[in-house]
């Protein structure tokens, strides 16, 4: 009924809902900072990790996720409130786009929007917040891009910078304690792609057992297959044919075809011809001379016996990631069609050695000393998967900053230093404007400044101080102070070495702002009536 | 009353499954129908103007969007009242027609149907109120083609194009970069218009988007972006000075659409056939080679071998191009979209400068850029943002922005948007009341009020007081003789929506106010509502 007494029209479906104003404003916010709220903890060295248990019938505690990675955690949630599938949202954007930064990007936007709250309790129009942070995130951008140093790529302070900000991102994971180790690990593989970005030439190979220390980088490329029984263990100065094609008989691909016999004769005769067609096939591959033949998908036993007995080394079913991997190392092209013999020297890839290895239990292939020595591969060891996993996706989340860091350049300190920074230039940038926006530049200011705040709060130190103390230091002018975590005071970032890479934080302001824009803007929460699934 | 009696007092059914129906008549099936209608104009009417709210839309599936276009909000509200229904088609048909103002019309239904209520309850007959508004209609018509403005489009590198452009996009979430994104939707525009002809091929102007960066990194791209990569990862990712080959033919043995069987009944068959089946696809490649181009598109997939082949004769390749991108590349490259391979001849090639494969972010996406085509009439608006929400926004409001320019190349009149156009009208409209001398007047009179209901509703939505705005520059029109006086949403201190350039298209506003009133008249035929019970 409306206020006249006027009974209203059912408009809209019968499940379906609609909140207006302030209602469709508070579930916003009460969405939002609750995902900002579950992932803070996660922040700062000192963050904490998060089980994630799934659930459903027969998965009960089968397959646990350990983590800390603020994008595994969001994008393994279930949540319905549409605010808080936004902040899920961008995140899974930071990861695709820079790869770290994921559980700032949620927890900035949170902490706008509390502000936000705060702001439109006070009666101030949401467009005049959102113009004021409009102007405070212009402000803060273009001091982050002034505090940014940027060296060149050949230099070695580049090289140094590269190291501190992988052991700067590592330092909140779990591998934490071998941060040094890995962070030469990661900086080594990242350096040999020269100044490309594929990430797809660093293979990652996980294998229980040992302990993280004994996880190493290896410049040869490792196949996770084993080479086929009968075959030489150890070849030096391979020659390798890098194959896609059927071996296991060649269907016919002429539409419609059907073979149809009368006798047992004619079924011998065509199963020689069957026969035949295939030893065509691999007397056409011999004729390239190999002495290594890697195929994608099978290989039947005959096929696979007179290779062998070619002195061939045969790998099958290698994995089409693999594939690629093998002919990019060594500079092979992944064959299908074998017409072209005089053609050997450019399809033929080399290597100078390949051998069957044991890594813990497991044998696989390695490829040493290849043409093209862009490939390398990371051996990661650990006592248990779940801690595997972890590690795996801590040297991602670095070697996608590096490459980030190798693609931009552009570098500042860390320690919650350019947040600070950022915040000092907003709240100066307040004074200046007038009217009401410049409450919400203020707010602005505050919520960057949260972030150091939820990181000294992990740590457990007296986070009121402490960025108290922070902001002084700044104002005094010695611009690059940051929270020292290890013992939880403020220092010289550039005495402790902990720097980040620009255009992680860049893009995490970027996406905070849009999305905390995005939900300030919104009056109206209309859901349709959810969709019926037959259960089954 | 579906039941009645005869002259022997027998009862006799008129309406069958009366039990199973619902049957609202008379004055209660037009307050129904009205209230209904309301109910989603007033959900409108906060997206309204520069400082307009957004609606969060949540899917069946879960799927969240948030915009402010007022034909996405309806059609995905999930309406099932039948006259609320009218005015989501309302919407729609504005955006089919014009492209904006959506929201606008629907909240001028609104207004009108709010009028509509308080006549019906003076005891005015439905018929005369329609009557009454259509008269009106047709004054505020009139007068909006007296106080358009012809604008040179030309003029000083486009700029009345680009401040319509950024009239349109004032409103969305993307206000902030309005300038930059209403220049690309210009340059777009023009890219691909036929000036002479005045008009504008939509289909050329490609939207693409990419999730990652923000707004700012919005760009246009003077040529086609297809979301595919080549097909083999060994090709080349260059070429420049392409010869277009464009196949929707796969790269596979032909498979006849007569049904059909091949039996193969000794060795000698087998084996031939096989040979047949290799020299396919040597002649496939070499036809498409022989013809001299130097990649190849193709609609369809590609068989193994086939695809080795390609790469063996340097022939880059893309495959499962989508159909609409095959016609798009056709149109900018001039190819000729060719259907069996032995049709392919060197003149039916497509040139374009350079297509090149560009990645994007640590997930190794990759895209195909197109440049420099041989008949540059086509472009893409790449739009990059933080989220998948915002790069959808900015996707409607760019098509929205688009509209409008286009709008302006086919028709360069103009009227004022703030409200101003509305209030003019009204006034015009209020004037014309008098010399009605029938029943008609008071329709007439409060279709002005209607008008009027926009402004007003803008100003509450910028935070002004409404009633004082709006009689402010009502005074200050019929004082100065100026229908350019609006409100002033952004406080930029002058209600002169000329010094203000807030552009907007005479078509627009003219379908709006047709639109509008036609709906309404529709609705206030409606007497007798049948519908199931359980609806």
């Amino acid at each position: 009924m409306d206020i006249v007494g006027n009974v209203l029209p059912q408009v809209l479906k019968d499940e379906a809902t609609e909140d207006k104003g302030e209602m469709a404003r508070l579930q916003s916010f009460v969405g939002a900072i609750a995902v900002a709220d579950l992932v803070k903890t996660t922040l700062g060295p000192k963050g904490m990790d998060k089980i994630l248990k799934p659930t459903g019938p027969g998965q009960e505690m089968t397959h646990i996720t350990v983590t800390n990675d603020g994008a595994t955690i969001l994008k393994s949630m279930y949540v319905e409130n549409p605010a808080a599938k936004i902040l899920i949202e961008i995140s899974k954007t930071q990861d695709e786009e820079v790869g770290d930064g994921t559980t700032t990007v949620a927890v900035l936007a949170g902490e706008l929007l509390r502000e936000g709250e705060k702001l439109i309790q006070k009666r101030i129009h949401p467009q005049q917040v959102i113009a004021g942070w409009r102007i405070a995130r212009d402000v803060a951008l273009k001091r982050l891009r002034d505090i940014s140093t940027e060296n060149d790529i050949e230099s070695q302070e580049f090289h140094n910078d590269l190291i501190k900000i992988a052991k700067t991102t590592l330092s909140s994971k779990l591998i934490t304690t071998d941060r040094d180790y890995f962070a030469d690990l990661c900086v080594k593989a990242v350096l040999r792609l020269k100044g490309s970005s594929n990430l797809d030439y660093i293979q990652i190979i996980k294998i229980p057992g040992g302990t993280i220390r004994d996880s190493y980088l290896d410049d040869g490329f490792i196949l996770k297959k084993q080479i086929t029984i009968g075959c030489k263990r150890r070849i030096e100065n391979a020659k390798i044919l890098v194959a896609n094609t059927a071996m296991d008989y060649d269907k016919i691909k002429i539409y419609g075809t059907k073979v149809k016999v009368n006798s047992m004769d004619k079924v011998a005769e065509i199963e020689a011809a069957e026969k035949e067609k295939m030893k065509h096939k691999v007397d056409k591959i011999l004729q390239y001379q190999p002495t290594v033949f890697v195929n994608r998908q099978l290989i039947y036993n005959y096929p696979e016996q007179l290779l062998a007995d070619a002195g061939i080394t045969v790998i099958e079913h290698a994995d089409f990631e693999g594939m690629e991997r093998v002919a990019a190392a060594t500079g092979a092209e992944i064959l299908s069609t074998f017409d072209a013999p005089e053609r050997r020297d450019q399809i033929l890839g080399n290597c100078e050695l390949i051998e069957e290895i044991m890594i813990g239990e497991e044998k696989m292939i390695k490829f040493s000393g290849c043409k093209k020595n862009e490939a390398c591969t990371i051996v990661l060891r650990g006592s248990s998967i779940h801690i595997l996993d972890e590690v795996d996706r801590s040297i991602h989340d670095v070697l996608c900053v590096l490459i980030t860091t190798v693609k931009n350049r552009r570098v500042v300190w860390g320690g919650g230093n350019s947040e600070m920074q950022m915040a000092a230039a907003c709240d100066e940038e307040a004074k200046r404007v007038q009217g009401k926006q410049a409450l919400a530049i203020e707010a602005y200011a505050r919520a960057l400044r949260q972030l150091p705040t939820i990181i000294c709060d992990n740590g457990g130190y007296d986070s009121a101080e402490l960025v108290q103390n922070f902001k002084v230091e700044l104002e005094k002018g010695n611009l690059s102070y940051g929270l020292n975590m290890n013992d939880g005071s403020i220092g010289d970032m550039k005495e402790l070495g902990v720097k980040e890479c620009m255009r992680v934080k860049e893009q995490a302001l970027l996406a905070a702002s849009e999305a905390a824009e995005l939900i300030m803007r919104v009056d109206d929460i209309v859901k349709c009536a959810p969709r019926k699934r037959e259960r089954a | 009353m579906s039941l009645a009696f005869d002259d022997y007092g027998r009862p006799y059914i008129i309406l069958r499954e009366q039990g199973s129906k619902k049957r609202m008549k008379g004055l209660e099936a037009y307050k129904s129908n009205i209230l209904a209608a309301k109910a989603i104009a007033n959900t409108l009417s906060s997206s309204l103007g520069p400082k307009g709210m957004d609606k969060m839309l949540v899917s069946a599936d879960g799927d969240v969007s948030v915009t402010n276009d007022g034909a996405t909000i309806v059609e995905k509200m999930e309406i099932q009242h039948p006259t609320a229904k009218l005015l989501v088609e309302l919407s729609q048909s504005q955006d089919a027609e014009i492209g904006d103002g959506t929201t606008g019309v629907v909240v001028l239904a609104g207004k009108l149907l709010e009028q509509a209520l308080t006549l019906l309850d003076k005891g005015i007959h439905p018929l005369k109120i329609s009557d009454g508004f259509d008269r009106a209609c047709d004054v505020a018509i009139k007068h909006l083609d007296q106080i358009a403005e012809e604008i040179d489009i030309q003029q000083n590198d486009h700029e009345a194009l680009i401040q319509a452009a950024c009239t349109a996009l004032g409103s969305k979430v993307v206000s902030k970069r309005k300038r930059e994104l209403g220049k690309i939707a210009v340059t777009a525009v023009l890219d691909v218009a036929d000036l002479t002809r005045k008009d504008v091929n939509l289909d050329l102007i490609k939207i693409q988007t990419k999730t990652g960066g923000s707004v700012e990194d919005t760009r246009l791209i003077s040529g086609i972006l297809i979301d595919k990569d080549m097909s083999h990862p060994q090709m080349k990712k260059e070429v420049t000075d392409a010869k277009i080959c464009l196949l929707t033919c796969p790269f596979e043995p032909p498979k006849p659409k007569t049904k059909h069987n091949i039996n193969i009944s000794n060795a000698e068959d087998y084996k031939k056939l096989y040979q047949q089946e290799q020299q396919y696809f040597v002649d496939m490649v070499k036809l498409v080679k022989n013809s001299g181009a130097n990649i190849a598109l193709c609609q369809w997939g590609f068989d193994d071998e086939a695809n080795h082949l390609l790469l063996q004769n340097e022939l880059p390749a893309v495959r499962w191009v989508s159909g609409t991108d095959v016609e798009l590349i056709a149109m900018a490259t001039g190819a000729r979209i060719i259907p069996r391979f032995q049709e392919i001849t060197p003149q039916k090639l497509g040139k374009a400068g350079s297509i090149r494969e560009v990645q994007f972010g640590t997930s190794n996406e990759r895209m195909l850029v197109i440049e420099n085509c041989q008949c540059t009439k086509a472009v893409t608006i790449l739009i990059r943002g933080g989220s998948q929400m915002i790069v959808d926004e900015a996707k409607r409001s760019i098509h929205d922005a688009i509209c409008v320019i286009r709008n302006l190349i086919k028709d360069n009149r103009i009227v004022y948007g703030g409200g101003s156009a509305e209030l003019a009208c009204a006034l015009q409209v209020l004037q014309y009341a008098d010399e009605v001398s029938s029943v008609e007047q008071y329709a007439v009179r409060s279709f002005a009020d209607a008008l009027e209901g926009i402004p007003n509703c803008l100003a509450d939505n910028c935070g002004l007081n409404p009633i004082t705005s709006v009689a402010q520059a009502k005074s200050r029109q019929l004082a100065e003789k100026n229908p350019r006086i609006g409100i002033d949403c952004m406080e930029l201190g002058t209600s002169d929506m000329k010094e203000q350039k807030i552009y907007e298209t005479l078509s627009s506003k003219k379908q709006q106010i047709q639109l509008a009133t036609q709906v309404v008249k529709m609705i206030l035929k409606i007497d007798d509502v049948i519908a199931p019970d359980d609806y």
